[in-house]
């Protein structure tokens, strides 16, 4: 069988790391993130609202959805720990495979490692949209988010773990290859809000992303430093 | 002379096994159930997660909609 010990030590870091984490980014979107997006949803609906004025017979099956406020911002914190959780999870899978992170300072090279490829690569090519915004068919961009995010991790390890110079060379060219395959793009690009506030969401997501990739790895390399 | 390399696999042999059981195995199945979270609160396209996540998912720039 394998070492259970190891398995719970890294479960338990990864769910102390991801609460916190996952708490932290929480507190983070209310600065920019969720204001921008609570602007934008009112362009939506006022667009939705225009197109369904104007087609008859518009019966809508709405589904559940949480309210505005503490609801809200409650289910954006669960789901915000559960995704903290999982990064935090392949963050101490990694450090497993290296044995160990060793201290909160590796961690946070961890972190940015992360950052680079679940946000950074992905959103040069699809970045960051806020709702009202046309965009390519969702399977289309899903593919390209996986391959993007698949191709920068091995490009990354290789970089970084690669004792032969071909094979750092090899773990360069995974990481430019996803940006040569344009990401899908709509049709027409059209957007319920205006560009500014496309923009200003953008700004505020590379930052609280940034604040909660650092947080997820100096947490897990604090929590889970077993050097072996 | 002859038992040395035979030995050496054998240690070799216990090292590798060692490996797996202390850092492959552990480490797969916890980025198996990383794997499992991610997709849940950021993949997912049932109505209720979606909705429920929605912010979530916008914030971590995930193909949403």
């Amino acid at each position: 069988m394998f070492n259970l010990t190891t398995f719970r030590e890294l479960v338990v870091a990864a769910l102390w790391a991801g609460l916190l984490a996952g708490l932290l980014l929480t507190a983070a979107q209310q600065i920019q993130v969720i204001p921008t997006l609570l602007q934008a949803e009112v362009y939506e609906e006022n667009a939705a609202a225009a197109v369904v004025a104007s087609a008859e017979n518009s019966h809508e099956h709405h589904e559940w959805q949480p309210e505005n406020g503490w609801e809200r911002t409650f289910f954006t914190a669960v789901a915000n720990i559960s995704l903290a959780v999982g990064f935090a999870l392949l963050i101490g899978a990694g450090m497993c495979l290296r044995g160990g992170a060793g201290n909160w300072r590796k961690g946070l090279i961890w972190g940015l490692a992360g950052y680079a490829v679940f946000f950074v690569a992905p959103s040069l090519g699809l970045p960051p949209e806020v709702p009202g915004t046309e965009a390519a068919k969702l399977e289309d961009r899903q593919v390209w988010w996986l391959m993007t995010v698949l191709d920068t991790a091995f490009g990354l390890a290789l970089l970084a773990f690669a004792k032969t110079r071909i094979n750092k060379f090899y773990g360069a060219v995974l990481l430019i290859a996803p940006h040569l395959i344009d990401a899908p793009q709509p049709e027409f690009h059209s957007s319920a809000a205006p560009a500014e506030l496309a923009q200003s969401f953008i700004i505020a997501t590379v930052f609280a992303n940034a604040v909660f990739w650092l947080a997820i790895g100096g947490l897990m390399g604090q929590f889970y430093k077993k050097e072996s | 002379m002859s038992s040395t390399p035979v030995l050496l696999d054998n240690a070799q042999t216990q090292a590798r096994s060692e490996v797996l059981k202390d850092k492959i195995l552990p480490a797969i199945l916890a980025g198996m159930l990383g794997l499992g979270l991610l997709y849940a609160a950021g993949f997912a396209e049932t109505a209720q997660l979606h909705n429920a996540a929605h912010d979530g998912r916008h914030s971590a720039s995930f193909p949403c909609h």
